[in-house]
C-alpha cells in the first residue's frame, strides 16, 4: 500500500503529486466497494477518529463519517463554537484534552485559517484539515481531482476556470495549487474584489470575464456565492453577479466547449452561480463529486493510518 | 519612598569608550558621577573616595529612551507591570521608557497620569515618561483633558492601539496639543481600508489563508496625518513605520521642511518580513502594523540608517500565553521588545558597520529625548547621569529564560544577538550590574 509521508493533511501541498495519484487510485477501488450491498471493510478496526467540526458543515462531515464507518473506525463527533471566548475553552486545551484520550486521527473544520496546526502541534494524532477559514480544504480538492480525472481521463493539460468569490474560498485555496502541481492550468475568474490578494501565489492566472475565459475551459468550477458577501461592497447584488458570472443555459450552449464539465463544491445557490438547467445537464458532475467524496476520504484515512493489507486485497 | 533616587556619593567609570555625538565624543575616558550627575569626563580621573566601575573599553552612551512601550499597568498586570516592565527595560539597556495610554482604565485624565507616575516612582527601575490619551477612552470621539494631564506630568499624547479614524477629530487633537507644545504620537492605520486584516496583504496572506491588510492602509493614514500636521502646525510623530509608502511620505514631508514630523521604527519591522510567517502560524509574529514585504523592510531600514526615521522604538507589547496560544486570527497583536531592541540593532547594524556608534546614539538616546522635549542627556559635566554601558562582544540567545519581563511573546525567540547592556545607570544609581538587574 502506498502511504503518505506527511503526518498531517493540512495543506494540499502536504502531498506529493505521486501521493495524490495514489489516493485517486485507491479511491477508485473504494468507490467500487461503495456500490456493493455490504460496504463495510475492517481496515481501520480499532482506530479512533474524532470529527471536530467547529463550524457548521453537513456534507463534509457526513462524508467523513460515512468513510469512517465504512472503514470500521470508531469515531465520535465533537462540535462547538470555534470562538474560544464563546466556548470558554481554548482550542489548545481541547486538543490536549483529546490527546490525553489517545486518538489516532482528528478531522477538523474551523472558522480560522491555520487552526489545524494548533491541533497538529499539541496532539500525537494525525490531523486532516476539513476546511479552515479562507485557507484550504484539501480533501475537497482530492475529490475534485478524482472527479475531473474520471470524467476527462486526465488532469494534466486541462484548463480549469474557478469562478466566484475566490478570496473567501478555502476550496479554491486548495484546488488552484493542486491543479498547478498536477500540470493543469487554473484560472481564477472573478471581479478583482473576489480575487485572492495574490492569485499567482496559488499558481493561478486571472480573468475578470467568464465570457472571455469560458471557450478555453475544460472544467468550469463554480463556487458558492454567499449572500452576505454580495451586498454591495464586493459585488452590487446577487442578481448582477448571476448576470455576469453565473453559469446558465446560454453560456453552456454558446460559449462552453461541448465536452467541458461543470463542477460545484456545494451547497449551490440555484439561480445565482448556477441555474437549474445547468445543474440538470449531464455535464454537471455535482453529485459525482459528492459520491467521490466518501471514496476519496476513505483512501486518505486508509493511507494515512496505514490500514491492514492493501486495498486490492481488502476489496476481494 | 522613591525607588530611583539621585545616588549620593561618587561613582567612577574607568576606561570607557565614551560615544556622544552631542558632545562630539568618541574617546577613551573616565566618567566621574557625583550625586547623580556627571561631574567630569576626562582621561585618568583620580577620585580616591569614589566607587570604581572598570569599564575596560566597553562603550558608554547617554541612556537610551524607548519611545513606545506598553507596560499594561493599571489593569492588565498579568501581562506586565511597571515594575516588571522597567526591569525588562533595564535588562535591555534603556534608562527610560515612554508608556502608552491604552491601559485599563485608559490614561486620559490627570489623575491617571499621576497614578502611573506615582507607581513608577515607587516601583520603577528606569524613568517612566507618560503619554496621555488624545481622546477620552481612546474612542476617537471627544478630546481628552490635556491640560489636566500636562499639569500631572504627561510628556506627549497618543491614541496608540488605534489610529484616530475621523480626520476632523485628528485635526482637533493636533490643534489642541499645540497649546501645550506636546508631541502627538500617531498610530497611522486606516481601519476601513485595513478591513480587519491580521497580516500584510500579499503572497503570505494568500498562501496562509489569512485576511490581509494593504500597505496603503498605513501610507494613507500617514499622509493624512502629515497633511493635518502641516495644516495645524502641530508636532507629529509617526509610530512604528512599516511600509515603503509611509517612508516616502515622511521623506517628502521632511524634504519640504514645512511640517514638524518625526518617526520611529521597531526592530521587528527592521529585521523581519512577512516571510517569517510560515505554515506554523507563529502568533508571536502577529503585530500591528503587520510584518511587511521584504521591499518594505528594506525601505524602513534604509530610512532608519539615513535618519529619515529618527528613532528606534520597541513597541513592547506583552501578552500572556493564553492570549497568544490561539488561532492566529484570535491571538492578540504584539511582541515584547524592550530586551531585544538594542542588542538587535547593535548586532545587526552597528557590528555590521551599517550604523555608526554615533548614529546609534542619535537614534536611541538623542532623538527620543528631542521628540518628547526632554532635557538632553549628554556625556558631559553637569548632565544628569543616565547612561548605559554596552559590551559589543557579549552574546546571548534569546530564550524565554533570558527574558526577565513578565511576558515572553517575543518575535525573536531563538535568535542569537550580539551587543548587550552590562550596566545601566539612572540618575547615578546602578540598576543593571554586570548584565543583571539590581533587585
Amino acid at each position: 500500500m502506498a502511504g503518505i509521508a506527511s503526518k498531517h493533511l493540512i495543506r494540499i501541498e502536504d502531498l506529493t503529486v505521486d501521493e495524490i495519484y495514489s489516493v485517486l487510485e485507491n479511491a477508485a477501488t473504494f468507490k467500487e466497494i461503495n456500490t456493493r450491498t455490504i460496504k463495510k471493510l475492517p481496515t481501520l478496526r480499532g482506530r479512533t477518529i474524532i470529527n471536530m467540526f467547529l463550524e457548521p458543515s453537513t456534507r463534509t462531515r457526513s462524508s467523513f463519517e460515512l468513510a469512517e464507518k465504512r472503514l470500521s473506525a470508531d469515531s465520535l463527533n465533537f462540535s462547538a463554537s470555534s470562538s474560544a471566548t464563546v466556548k470558554g475553552e481554548s482550542l489548545l486545551d481541547t486538543a490536549e484534552t483529546f490527546d490525553a484520550m489517545k486518538i489516532d486521527m482528528v478531522i477538523v473544520r474551523h472558522r480560522y485559517g491555520g487552526s489545524p496546526w494548533i491541533l497538529a502541534e499539541a496532539m500525537d494524532a494525525h490531523i486532516i484539515n476539513g476546511g479552515d477559514g479562507i485557507h484550504q480544504h484539501p480533501t475537497q480538492t482530492l475529490l475534485d481531482l478524482f472527479t475531473i480525472q474520471e470524467a476527462k481521463g486526465r488532469i494534466a493539460g486541462l484548463t480549469v476556470g474557478i469562478v466566484g468569490d475566490i478570496y473567501h474560498s478555502r476550496v479554491a485555496g486548495s484546488l488552484a495549487p493542486a491543479l498547478k502541481m498536477m500540470g493543469a492550468r487554473p484560472i481564477c475568474i472573478a471581479p478583482p474584489s473576489y480575487q485572492p490578494d495574490v492569485p499567482e501565489a496559488l499558481g493561478a492566472e486571472v480573468s475578470h470575464s467568464l465570457d472571455e475565459a469560458l471557450p478555453d475551459l475544460d472544467v468550469v468550477y463554480l463556487l458558492r456565492i454567499q449572500g452576505e458577501r454580495a451586498q454591495g461592497l464586493s459585488v452590487p447584488s446577487l442578481r448582477e453577479y448571476a448576470t455576469v458570472y453565473g453559469m446558465n443555459q446560454w453560456r453552456m450552449d454558446n460559449l462552453m466547449k461541448p465536452d467541458a464539465i461543470i463542477m460545484h463544491p456545494g451547497p449551490m445557490n440555484r439561480g445565482v452561480e448556477i441555474t437549474p438547467e445547468v445543474i440538470a445537464d449531464s455535464r454537471s458532475l455535482v453529485l459525482d463529486q459528492v459520491n467521490a467524496g466518501v471514496a476519496v476520504r476513505m483512501a486518505v484515512m486508509y493511507q494515512m493510518l496505514g490500514g491492514e493489507g492493501d486495498v486490492a486485497t481488502a476489496a476481494r | 519612598m522613591s525607588r530611583l533616587q539621585p545616588a549620593k556619593g561618587k561613582l567612577l567609570l574607568k576606561g570607557a569608550r565614551c560615544v556622544d555625538p552631542q558632545a562630539g565624543l568618541d574617546v577613551l575616558a573616565d566618567i566621574l558621577i557625583t550625586d547623580g550627575s556627571i561631574a567630569a569626563v576626562d582621561t585618568a580621573i583620580d577620585a580616591p573616595d569614589a566607587e570604581i566601575l572598570e569599564v575596560g573599553g566597553r562603550v558608554v552612551v547617554p541612556g537610551p529612551v524607548d519611545l513606545h512601550v506598553h507596560l499594561r499597568e493599571p489593569g492588565q498586570e498579568y501581562k506586565e507591570t511597571i515594575e516588571s516592565g522597567t526591569r525588562a527595560a533595564a535588562h535591555g539597556g534603556w534608562t527610560g521608557v515612554g508608556v502608552m495610554a491604552n491601559t485599563h482604565p485608559v490614561v486620559d485624565d490627570g489623575a491617571q497620569v499621576r497614578s502611573v507616575l506615582n507607581k513608577a516612582d515607587a516601583t520603577g527601575l528606569v524613568r517612566v515618561y507618560v503619554y496621555g490619551a488624545l481622546t477620552r477612552g481612546l474612542r476617537g470621539e471627544q478630546l481628552a483633558e490635556m491640560a489636566d494631564m500636562v499639569a500631572a506630568g504627561a510628556v506627549g499624547f497618543s491614541d496608540d492601539g488605534h489610529g484616530i479614524q475621523n480626520p476632523l477629530m485628528m485635526r482637533r487633537a493636533l490643534q489642541y496639543a499645540l497649546v501645550f507644545d506636546k508631541v502627538v504620537l500617531a498610530h497611522a492605520e486606516d481601519e476601513k481600508l485595513a478591513d480587519g486584516g491580521v497580516v500584510n496583504e500579499g503572497l503570505v496572506s494568500t498562501r496562509l489563508g489569512l485576511p490581509g491588510q494593504p500597505a496603503l492602509a498605513e501610507e494613507l493614514a500617514v499622509r493624512r496625518d502629515i497633511a493635518l500636521a502641516r495644516l495645524t502646525g502641530a508636532r507629529l510623530h509617526i509610530c512604528h513605520v512599516s511600509t515603503a509608502g509611509a517612508v516616502a511620505a515622511i521623506r517628502e514631508a521632511k524634504a519640504a521642511g514645512d511640517v514638524a514630523v518625526t518617526a520611529e521604527a521597531t526592530p521587528h519591522h527592521l529585521f523581519l518580513n512577512e516571510d517569517a510567517l510560515d505554515v506554523r502560524y507563529n502568533t508571536n509574529l502577529k503585530m500591528a502594523p503587520p510584518l511587511r514585504s521584504e521591499a518594505d523592510r528594506v525601505a524602513v531600514l534604509e530610512a532608519f540608517l539615513d535618519g529619515t526615521i529618527d528613532a528606534l522604538a520597541s513597541d513592547h507589547a506583552p501578552h500572556a500565553p493564553q492570549e497568544k496560544e490561539l488561532e492566529f486570527e484570535l491571538a492578540q497583536f504584539g511582541t515584547v521588545g524592550l530586551e531585544t531592541a538594542l542588542p538587535l540593532v547593535l548586532g545587526e547594524l552597528v557590528a555590521a558597520e551599517r550604523l555608526s556608534w554615533s548614529d546609534f546614539v542619535q537614534r536611541v538616546a538623542v532623538a527620543p529625548r528631542r521628540i518628547l522635549g526632554l532635557e538632553p542627556v549628554s556625556l558631559a559635566a553637569g548632565s544628569v547621569a543616565d547612561l548605559t554601558v554596552f559590551d559589543p562582544a557579549a552574546k546571548t540567545k534569546v530564550t524565554k529564560d533570558w527574558l526577565v519581563g513578565k511576558s515572553k511573546n517575543s518575535a525573536f525567540l531563538g535568535w542569537g544577538v550580539r551587543g548587550l547592556a552590562t550596566e545601566v545607570i539612572v540618575g547615578g544609581q546602578r540598576v543593571l550590574k554586570e548584565g543583571c538587574v539590581v533587585v
